[in-house]
């Protein structure tokens, strides 16, 4: 029994120590701009025009909900304008950031663990370095950096679309005019709430990249070993969000 | 030349390679033989420096693999093709584009890009196929794409990873020839992994038998097709015991 947590906290201790390392060298690949810059953008276009369906449709949905919800809990009780406020200020601050990060850790995290856990297995990460290419610099960062720059664009536009969808079953199914809607929207507004939203969703971008290229480039054995890695980057992802969104929030609010 | 120096390796404790001591003189074809996971790729691998030695080391051109820095082996390793096993292609580019990514690196002008990948791909007699996806060629031309995208970067050594594994015999035959007209054009040095006892003859100037971790003989065909060693003579002969 004391053994298998020994061992179990000596393993978590140097995945921990493998996460570190492999950082520390996707930060040293860096210096290699002429590889990874005219990668960027095709990745870029990658996660942003893949992610986009996703994330809109998830935005939509949650708009709609939060509408209805607000109307439901307010009714008699606080005025009704303040459901433009409550759609607002969550698919800011909360909803827009953490649904899409946790749909595009499966979406993003798992293809990006899945793509590189492949050519680990098929030894193209191999061929790579001996065609003289550093996969730090070839595969990870464009991914990296990628994730980092395109995760607010997703999320600006999933915050649109889930207060849009909210202004319309406002309009559509409750008592509510377009005016007060904005009233409500107005009411509590802040700067601070865009770019705490953003920030969020730039450093999940960031993490979900880290982790699906981390697992990806340590996968073992063959299919079997890539379909684990994937799995594990969706729930290291949805972990590390969950303790991002936190301690945003404990920093930041 | 490459030389292996007392080279040591484990696995999850598992002794791999224990001992290998072996020189490789420049412009000469040496065929490593022996039993499947007696570390003969492993060997290989440590050449390039994807693997690094528990113990010993590689001496590449006077420098020791295992002691050079991310840039000092990105330089070596520009001197160096690698062919896989199942060929390593990537496969989301054509086979241009698999010719093309070593050359950029190399900072080669597009138009000698483009001469030095007419030019492979003549060499293995896959012109006309550039615009294909590795997806669509069978194993015997995906190996050949591997060969070309090694011999377009001209290097001085060519390490070939069982390069007929797999292939039915007209087809290994074609690799075997291919692997002797690359010598015979470029003068490199190769080395050449296998257990395909028939490829080992046509294109080795000398054999190595890996066995236990280290070398048990090594000598030109003619030495090894006589040996006495009855661990070498079953392995060439195939005999069960």
């Amino acid at each position: 029994m004391i053994q298998a947590i020994g061992r179990r906290s000596i393993s978590a201790i140097e995945a921990v120590g493998r996460f570190g390392q492999f950082l520390m060298d996707m930060t040293r690949a860096l210096a290699d701009l002429g590889v990874w810059a005219r990668l960027l953008i095709g990745q870029m276009r990658r996660i942003g025009v893949d992610s986009l369906p996703v994330a809109l449709f998830i935005a939509a949905f949650t708009g709609v909900v939060l509408a209805l919800q607000a109307s439901y809990t307010f009714t008699g009780a606080v005025p009704l304008y303040f459901v433009g406020t409550l759609v607002g200020k969550t698919m800011m601050l909360e909803l827009g950031p953490v649904l899409t990060g946790l749909a595009l850790a499966g979406r993003v995290g798992a293809s990006m663990a899945a793509e590189l856990g492949t050519m680990k297995v098929t030894e193209q990460v191999d061929a790579l370095e001996t065609l003289a290419y550093d996969p730090q610099s070839y595969l990870v960062v464009p991914r990296v950096l990628a994730a980092t720059l395109m995760f607010p664009v997703i999320v600006s536009f999933a915050i649109a679309t889930g207060i849009i969808t909210g202004w319309l079953t406002s309009l559509a199914l409750l008592d509510l005019s377009t005016p007060d809607f904005l009233k409500g929207l107005k009411l509590f507004y802040l700067f601070k709430d865009v770019w705490f939203g953003l920030l969020k969703s730039a450093s999940f971008g960031f993490t979900i990249a880290l982790v699906g290229c981390s697992v990806g480039l340590s996968t073992r054995g063959g299919a079997e070993g890539v379909g684990r890695s994937t799995t594990r980057t969706v729930v290291y992802s949805a972990i590390f969000i969950l303790v991002l969104d936190a301690f945003w929030a404990v920093v930041l609010l | 030349m490459i030389e292996f120096q007392d080279l040591h390796k484990a696995f999850d404790g598992k002794q791999v390679l224990q001992g290998l001591s072996l020189k490789i003189r420049d412009a000469e074809t040496v065929v490593i033989i022996g039993y499947s996971g007696t570390g003969k790729s492993v060997a290989l691998k440590h050449i390039v420096g994807l693997l690094h030695p528990d113990a010993g080391d590689v001496i590449v051109d006077g420098q020791a693999v295992g002691t050079l820095d991310r840039n000092e082996l990105t330089l070596l390793r520009r001197g160096i093709g690698y062919v896989f096993q199942f060929a390593a292609l990537f496969d989301s580019m054509t086979v241009a584009e698999n010719l093309e990514l070593g050359l950029r690196r190399r900072g080669l002008d597009e138009e000698e890009i483009q001469e030095r990948v007419r030019e492979a791909l003549a060499l293995v007699d896959l012109s006309g196929t550039g615009d294909r996806m590795p997806a669509e060629l069978s194993g015997g031309m995906r190996k050949r794409v591997g060969i070309a995208r090694a011999i377009a970067l001209r290097p001085r050594y060519i390490l070939y990873d069982e390069p007929t594994t797999g292939l039915d015999p007209v087809t290994s035959a074609v690799i075997d020839r291919l692997m002797v007209r690359t010598r015979e054009h470029l003068g490199v040095t190769g080395v050449v992994v296998t257990h395909d006892m028939r490829s080992a003859y046509t294109v080795g100037d000398r054999i190595a038998m890996l066995y236990e971790g280290r070398v048990r003989q090594v000598g030109s065909v003619a030495e090894i097709q006589e040996t006495e060693d009855p661990v070498v003579r079953q392995f060439i002969e195939g005999r069960p015991e």
